[in-house]
């Protein structure tokens, strides 16, 4: 009885979801257990992050010495210091940023422009090879992106440009410096391009398999009623399947996009110098062996930076994420 | 059913379309073999030889480039590897041992939490729904990197939060537990083929807490879609609480569940980013995965024949536990149908 309360504050907080009327109220004791219950469970997700967060608007630069969940201050000094000098590399925020927006944005973007074409095959003809040529697309999924990274390094490794002296300058693997490797210009693996791709090797196929499960929800009605009015395939494509695929393609971008802004294990291994580094290997750097010279504070700050993109793509596009997840899935 | 009959009639009389599907892969194709069905052959090429860092200007080509034939891979299996601390179906338990024991306790713990959720006339419920699903929006590598922080002996939150509870249980001393550095296993009996240190503690709960809330809201969806009439006859009938949710909630739940226990499983049996960030696989590579050893292989220790090796070991792993649970995901499809 004590949640038909006339309190307009109780009202307030019984906020009913399923919006049944007269359903079974629960008893006031089990009501308080059940709170109690719950906000222990948020306590215990809320203490990583009231850490992090206070610990990044402290204004100490010494390590936290004891407990503290809640800010006493809101000092921007470590988000300040973060922005203006992130690392003891000679690399400015800016560039960091930059680094992780390219490889994220161009990535997802071309794995997405080569996918959809693919997808919609998939999905749309029935031709000899079908199945073989799926498998060999979808083969590639099962493999961790680590498992790639090898023969990726080493064929990357061969392009590159050196000056051999004496204004000789040579293009490998086509050509090579009668002697020696030549002072190393451009490598394309140690660049972001190398680590662009890279890393669409390992988006290609997840963009593929996410597109080919939306496109096969869109009814085929609609194409061919065009293709009875006389649209080629081309037309159909463009004209009707690419418009009603726009929120999937949408999705799946920023799937990729959140992925790619976390993506570590080939700029880590490929990338040498500084300039070229991404915020999730500058993370990276703040932990460990190199951490010693950094305040914490700062390091919660960064942390921060690194995850509110992914954090409010990942609010916005909660429910898209999570059923594409599940019903593809379930339909394996 | 007329139109159908005649759009397949034009189907066929339209032979330029059967060269299209062929035009419309033919992106994809093109990049993938040469960014992935190249360097996949590659990798099976390297994996016969004893590629070194000597080899990496001429490749294939160098001369002191040896073919080794399987002998990699019988390194890798047998200990044979110039690399301390690795053994490798140590590593391959406690991978699978990782991932069973992440999911066996995020799964059940995401159901119980989304039931709860879930009572009717619970105040705050959208509160609490937003509280909850805070850890799935945070990105693995700043989690790893966070708890790491947290488990630091000397100045993390952890210890400092023992130190709280313990100061009111009468003890004085600061909490000082090495928890990722501390190579003793607590206990010792627990996973017969490798020590379990306090390290792998540390990620569980960690990794707890990132795993649960992604089932939580998994779950909830599935209870969302209960009929309500189900659990009123239950009631009717004189069915309990505990009656209801093992006879009405875990039956219709269990097809959602399933695939999300397989889809976690899967996760964390490849769960890179936390695990490197977190612990690097140490110490003593006792809380090493399989990607990560592949990483370390290629990163730091330049065996780039063995981590070649290794990686198509990696597949056929991966490969086994897709069949594995592609075959569960079926059975329990045609369970749920039946």
């Amino acid at each position: 009885m004590a949640t038909k309360s006339n309190n307009p504050i109780i009202r307030f907080l019984n906020i009913n979801t399923s919006g049944e009327a007269g359903g079974r109220d629960l008893p006031l004791w089990r009501q308080l257990l059940l709170q109690l219950l719950t906000l222990f469970i948020a306590a215990e997700v809320m203490f990583p992050i009231m850490y992090i967060i206070t610990l990044s608007f402290s204004s100490k630069s010494t390590r936290p010495s004891s407990l503290e969940l809640f800010p006493k201050e809101f000092s921007l000094v470590a988000y300040q210091q973060v922005l203006d000098r992130p690392t003891a590399n000679p690399v400015t925020f800016l560039e960091l940023l930059r680094n992780s927006f390219l490889l994220s944005f161009g990535v997802g973007a071309l794995a997405l422009l080569v996918a959809v074409t693919a997808a919609y095959a998939f999905s749309r003809f029935k031709f000899k090879m079908r199945q073989v040529l799926m498998i060999l697309v979808f083969v590639p999924l099962l493999m961790p992106a680590v498992g790639l990274s090898t023969p990726l390094y080493l064929l990357l490794n061969s392009f590159r440009v050196a000056d051999c002296g004496g204004g000789v300058i040579a293009i490998s693997p086509f050509m090579s410096c009668a002697q020696g490797l030549g002072r190393v210009y451009f490598n394309l693996r140690d660049s972001l391009w190398g680590v662009g791709i890279a890393m669409i090797a390992g988006a290609l196929p997840f963009a593929v398999w996410n597109l080919k499960g939306y496109l096969d929800t869109i009814p085929k009605e609609l194409e061919e009623a065009a293709m009875i009015d006389g649209a080629d395939a081309n037309q159909i494509f463009w004209r009707i399947v690419m418009p009603l695929a726009v929120p999937q393609l949408a999705v799946t971008f920023f799937l990729g996009f959140i992925g790619h802004w976390q993506e570590f294990v080939m700029p880590w291994l490929f990338l040498s110098q500084p300039k070229d580094y991404t915020l999730a290997m500058t993370l990276y750097n703040m932990t460990g062996q190199y951490a010693n010279a950094i305040p914490w504070n700062r390091f919660a700050a960064m942390a921060i930076i690194v995850a509110a993109p992914v954090a409010v793509i990942y609010i916005a596009l909660q429910k898209q994420i999570i059923s594409g997840l599940t019903s593809g899935g379930v339909k394996g | 059913m007329a139109v159908k009959t005649r759009v397949a009639s034009l189907h066929k009389a339209n032979l330029k379309r059967a060269a299209l599907p062929y035009y419309y892969l033919l992106p994809a194709f093109l990049v993938m073999g040469v960014i992935t069905f190249y360097p996949l052959i590659y990798q099976v090429i390297i994996s016969f030889t004893d590629f070194q860092t000597k080899d990496l200007f001429k490749q294939l080509a160098s001369p002191e480039l040896k073919f080794i034939g399987f002998q990699n891979y019988a390194d890798i299996v047998t200990g044979g590897l110039p690399v301390q601390n690795f053994e490798f179906f140590r590593v391959l338990t406690y991978n699978i041992w990782w991932a069973v024991t992440n999911v066996m306790v995020h799964v059940p713990a995401g159901v119980l939490i989304a039931v709860l959720l879930n009572t009717q006339g619970l105040w705050m419920k959208r509160i609490y729904r937003a509280i909850y699903v805070l850890p799935v929006v945070v990105p693995p590598i700043v989690v790893g990197t966070v708890w790491k922080n947290i488990f630091d002996e000397q100045y993390g939150a952890m210890n400092q939060f023992l130190t709280i509870i313990s100061g009111w249980l009468g003890a004085v001393d600061p909490v000082h537990i090495r928890w990722l550095n501390e190579y003793t296993p607590p206990i010792p009996w627990l996973l017969p083929n490798g020590p379990l240190t306090l390290a792998y503690y540390a990620m569980m709960i960690a990794n707890f807490w990132l795993g649960w809330p992604f089932m939580t809201m998994v779950a909830t969806g599935a209870l969302q879609s209960i009929p309500k009439d189900l659990y009123e006859a239950a009631s009717i009938d004189g069915a309990s609480g505990s009656q209801q949710f093992w006879n009405v909630t875990v039956p219709l739940i269990r097809p959602a569940m399933i695939p999300a226990a397989i889809y976690g499983f899967t996760l964390s049996f490849n769960l890179f980013n936390f695990v490197y960030f977190m612990t690097a696989g140490g110490p003593a590579r006792s809380t090493e995965i399989l990607v990560t050893f592949a990483y370390d292989l290629v990163r730091n220790l330049r065996l780039y024949g063995v981590a070649a090796a290794f990686s198509v070991i990696i597949f056929f792993v991966a490969l086994i536990v897709f069949l594995i649970t592609n075959r569960i995901t079926r059975a329990t499809e045609s369970y749920a149908e039946a």
